[in-house]
């Protein structure tokens, strides 16, 4: 099956960067202008999951932290 | 042991010998605990981890070996021709017949002598262009996964970890241990980076120890540290020991920290407070055009709406209306005009036949004669003949007469 080039990706698999990225490229396409209403509607919404998700990224946050060797370390020793 | 009487003088075993004297050297308070300095030669570095080498001075040499197990506590590259001093105890070398010194640790001879050395070491590798200024890479500002090299065990490591957890935890770590101090931790410190090196992913690395002595640090004057650093083809930061520290590695490394919690806070120079304000001004922005632009959808909606209602049957049809009601009222008041001119023609009509009234005529005395064949008046005598009977009229009613002559 092909997969459309811009089919969205599921949010809930991406780094803060990505999902960070793709916020800022449909803010600056918003800003662009030249859409319908639906298409307006489709971003906006996007958006607004992408900015949800930053934002819960930002306030659970937690340093994840390993070993060279995959291992995970415990900052507590 | 010995009998002193010469009669009975027995012969030894060259081990006997040997212990003995290894006895006598060994419970010796001096010799047990001392200083020896000389120049540095014929170092060895066997598989085993041992380290021989000999001190010499002008006329004699001393045998010395640094046991795998000390061998952490030996901060300098032993190398020919060094002037050091070097502390342990002297023993016996039983099965070599020799006296030797068990090294624990060595500082370079004299006043100043390691700094010396640092300089002499820093001159050679920058002479090499080591620590050239345009190799420099520039710290990326944006860091996601950031490398350590360190000791798992020291302070330096918890403040570090703890500096990026409250600067930016989105950012991941990962730490290759090595100890930093001691003989054997330069080549830890270049195996531990080399390893960082070969991942992916990493887009700065950390090299990091808490503060020491100029021998503690050593380490990372280490020639094949400092190449390493220099070499690595990931940024890297150095933190090592305090402000006033610096080492051969800070040269070589892309950027110095002054401690290793400095070395976290630069790879961090994006926050989470910073981040949270970039994504709050997107989603500002973002909120704010999506509202202009359904206004302005409104907005052009409803100027679509006006357009399309100048244009609508029903404003035609009100303004037909409204022409036709002008018509009606115009013809109303024509009507109107049109009655009233009748009237007064009517009015004066009816005056001018009231004059003409026979009645009114009658009225005075005078009458209307008809015939009874022809209703009409008779106007003339030619129109009668004798004894033809006529209708008079006069005012309140008629009577026939007949004609008796005429004239």
């Amino acid at each position: 099956m092909n997969k459309k080039i811009d089919e969205p990706i599921e949010i809930s698999s991406m780094t803060y960067e990505e999902a960070y990225d793709e916020l800022a490229r449909i803010v600056e396409s918003l800003e662009e202008g030249e859409h319908t209403l639906e298409k307006l509607i489709d971003l906006f919404e996007r958006g607004k999951n992408l900015s949800n998700y930053c934002k819960d990224l930002l306030n659970i946050a937690e340093l994840k932290i390993k070993d060279i060797n995959g291992e995970e370390f415990n900052s507590l020793n | 042991m010995v009998n002193n009487n010469p009669s009975f003088i027995k012969s030894l075993s060259v081990s006997d010998l040997s212990r003995y004297l290894r006895e006598i050297i060994e419970s010796d308070e001096i010799l047990y605990d001392l200083w020896v300095q000389g120049e540095v030669s014929n170092v060895s570095k066997p598989v085993s981890g041992h380290i021989y080498f000999t001190l010499k001075d002008s006329k004699a040499s001393l045998k010395c070996v640094v046991w795998r197990s000390k061998t952490h506590k030996f901060n300098l590259d032993l190398r020919e021709g060094m002037e050091v001093e070097v502390h342990g105890g002297i023993t016996v070398y039983e099965a070599g017949g020799q006296y030797q010194l068990n090294a624990d640790s060595v500082r370079v001879r004299g006043e100043g002598g390691l700094y010396q050395e640092f300089l002499r070491l820093k001159n050679l590798m920058e002479a090499e262009g080591l620590f050239k200024p345009e190799n420099k890479k520039p710290i990326p500002a944006i860091v996601k996964k950031v490398g350590i090299v360190t000791s798992l065990t020291g302070a330096a490591i918890q403040d570090m970890i703890q500096t990026i957890q409250r600067r930016n935890p989105l950012v991941e770590i990962v730490l290759s241990g090595s100890s930093v101090q001691g003989e054997a931790a330069p080549e830890q410190i270049v195996r531990a980076l080399l390893k960082l090196e070969r991942l992916e992913s990493l887009d700065i690395i950390l090299i990091a120890r808490g503060g020491g002595s100029i021998e503690d640090l050593w380490s990372f004057n280490d020639e094949r540290v400092v190449r390493a650093i220099s070499k690595c083809r990931i940024p890297i930061i150095t933190g090592i020991g305090h402000e006033t520290d610096f080492t051969l590695a800070d040269f070589a490394a892309d950027l110095r920290a002054p401690t290793p919690t400095a070395a976290a806070e630069m790879a961090t120079e994006v926050t989470l407070i910073d981040l949270k304000e970039q994504l709050a001004y997107q989603i500002d922005s973002m909120d704010m055009i999506f509202n202009d632009l359904i206004d302005q959808n409104k907005r052009n909606l409803q100027n679509l709406d006006k357009t399309i209602s100048d244009h609508s049957p029903i404003r035609m049809i009100q303004s037909d209306w409204q022409s036709l009601d002008a018509i009606i009222i115009r013809m109303g008041i024509i009507q109107k005009n049109i009655l009233l001119m009748e009237t007064t023609r009517i009015n004066n009509y009816s005056n001018r036949l009231s004059a003409l009234d026979p009645y009114e005529v009658m009225k005075r005395g005078y009458s209307m004669i008809t015939t009874k064949k022809d209703p009409r008046m008779v106007s003339s005598v030619k129109k009668i003949s004798i004894g033809e009977e006529l209708i008079v009229m006069v005012q309140d009613g008629k009577f026939g007469v007949n004609v008796s002559s005429i004239e």
